[in-house]
């Protein structure tokens, strides 16, 4: 029997969905019309403004230290926080894996209600540091997901044997370990550093007055209407960003051929 | 000795999002709780679950079936549609919601196509009703849950809709009596990762809502940042966060039983 063609078209028509409006941000980061509505030709006028603007510069710059800082701390501790999972199992790692994927289904207003609620009892000044610590806050999760997947399929045996042919339990882990689970541990790195790079709410919550990341500069942009066509042109260029780490991402996270 | 110091850490560190009312130090009162009597706060939860489960209802509505293409295609174009649902959600998410502010906008292309159309009245907006408001949050949240109907999806046994074919069924009621049962486990996944931070939503009633679309998140926000009232911000979240970890404990309950 000729199954049904629907399941099919609407396939067709989410991806559509899910790429016009990108599409139409693009396009119109080329628009010289200040209108987002009116085509007035092309141009790049919008892309040589941003550069112009200091503040976005520096927003741009705060959003990478604390992208690079997040996703480094994370992914030192999510890789140890995805050795106790994986490897010691008892009723406390239920606690432990609860405290895991909590934060990847609550709700960012929540986390960020509660990590500032948590910084202003502690009597601590909002800065790029909270902002950081925030963001390792749900970032870790993330990495220790991904480390724990490739955990996984991790033959134990290999450290068994370095340990057998006379390496300390360091050695072992930094020449056997370390090596063989990179790709897993920088996956979920480059997966926190956008996760980090993207946040918004969460930051928009912890961050002291003059301390702007990019999404909460953008945001504010956006909600002064001033100089939107800006906007667009700098999206397009985050989007860009976007594409080519998650095209690198891609490559690390491809399962490794099996070798002899 | 080297898994139980990082384990403490992370404790420590997950344990933060756990306390939402934590004390604010200047003594106790009861202010905060008592603020959450305000007449317009049902209303205003009310508001904020109706919405999600509109979003979440659209969402698994649209997600069955592409799930069920996705998982029926080959393997190579099945990764290549799998890379192409997932791009999306790892793009700025306020510029997506900026994005659809631009096309929803009263100049728009798409308001005057509709209006041309007499689809919509001449003064009518499209932004700033509950429509825009599902409509973007149904378009951030899609991903989310074509992930898990995907997962599902993919490890179903399609043999079992040619049985129930050949046993009569026409294509819809096998598709809704077989293999929506079929994928049960990945459409509650689904409902939970959509509906659950669907409550907290914030930026999109933001951005492209109006002031009869705030959810509870817009409320937490403004006594955060324009009142300055912390003590009640925190109580307006922990009352959500009771709303929002309701659901999944009594996911954790059925899962025992």
């Amino acid at each position: 029997m000729k199954p049904s063609r629907v399941p099919f078209v609407t396939l067709v028509i989410v991806l559509v969905f899910l790429y016009l409006p990108i599409a139409f941000l693009v396009m119109n980061s080329c628009n010289t019309s200040r209108f987002a509505s009116k085509w007035g030709g092309f141009s790049l006028r919008w892309y040589e403004r941003l550069f112009e603007r200091q503040d976005i510069i520096a927003a741009l710059g705060n959003s990478l230290k604390i992208a690079t800082a997040a996703s480094i701390i994370s992914m030192v501790l999510g890789t140890a926080a995805a050795f106790a999972l994986e490897r010691h199992r008892s009723r406390l790692q239920d606690a432990h894996r609860l405290l895991i994927t909590v934060p990847l289904v609550l709700p960012d207003i929540l986390m960020g209600m509660s990590l500032l609620l948590l910084f202003v009892s502690l009597g601590v000044s909002l800065n790029l540091i909270t902002i950081t610590v925030a963001h390792v806050t749900f970032c870790l999760s993330y990495v220790a997901l991904v480390v724990q997947a490739r955990l996984q399929d991790f033959d134990f045996n290999t450290v068994e044997a370095a340990r057998d042919l006379g390496a300390t339990k360091l050695q072992a882990f930094v020449k056997v370990t370390l090596p063989l689970l990179a790709p897993g541990i920088l996956a979920g790195g480059l997966l926190a550093f956008t996760l980090s790079i993207d946040d918004y709410v969460i930051t928009y919550f912890v961050k002291g007055p003059g301390s702007d990341t990019l999404p909460t500069l953008v945001y504010s942009m956006i909600k002064k209407s001033k100089d939107l066509p800006v906007i667009n042109a700098l999206s397009s260029l985050m989007l860009a960003a976007t594409f080519i780490v998650v095209a690198v991402s891609q490559r690390l996270t491809r399962p490794t051929p099996i070798r002899d | 000795m080297f898994v139980l110091v990082p384990m403490v850490i992370i404790f420590a560190i997950a344990f933060r999002p756990a306390l939402p009312a934590g004390g604010i130090g200047t003594g106790w009162s009861l202010n905060a709780i008592r603020a959450l009597a305000d007449p317009s706060y049902p209303a205003l939860f009310g508001r904020t679950l109706w919405t999600s489960a509109l979003t979440t209802i659209a969402c698994i509505a649209i997600s069955l079936p592409v799930a069920f293409a996705m998982a029926r295609l080959s393997p190579v174009w099945r990764a290549r549609a799998l890379l192409l649902v997932i791009v999306p959600f790892w793009t700025n998410f306020v510029i997506r919601v900026f994005a659809w502010q631009q096309i929803l906008h009263a100049e728009g292309y798409l308001a005057e196509g509709l209006r041309f159309l007499h689809l919509v009245g001449e003064n009518e907006r499209l932004l700033g009703n509950l429509t825009a408001v599902v409509i973007v949050s149904v378009y951030t949240y899609l991903p989310f849950a074509i992930l898990p109907l995907f997962a599902a999806a993919e490890k179903f046994d399609f043999g079992l809709l040619d049985a129930a074919r050949d046993l009569g069924a026409k294509p819809l009621r096998a598709f809704l009596a077989v293999f929506i049962p079929g994928i049960r486990q990945g459409v509650v996944t689904a409902v939970l990762v959509v509906f659950i931070p669907m409550l907290g939503s914030y930026v999109i009633p933001d951005m492209v809502g109006g002031t009869g679309t705030q959810m509870v998140g817009n409320k937490i926000a403004q006594r955060n940042f324009t009142d300055r009232n912390l003590p009640e911000a925190a109580a307006l979240s922990g009352a959500l966060a009771l709303l929002v970890l309701a659901p999944m404990f009594l996911r954790r309950k059925g899962k025992q039983s």
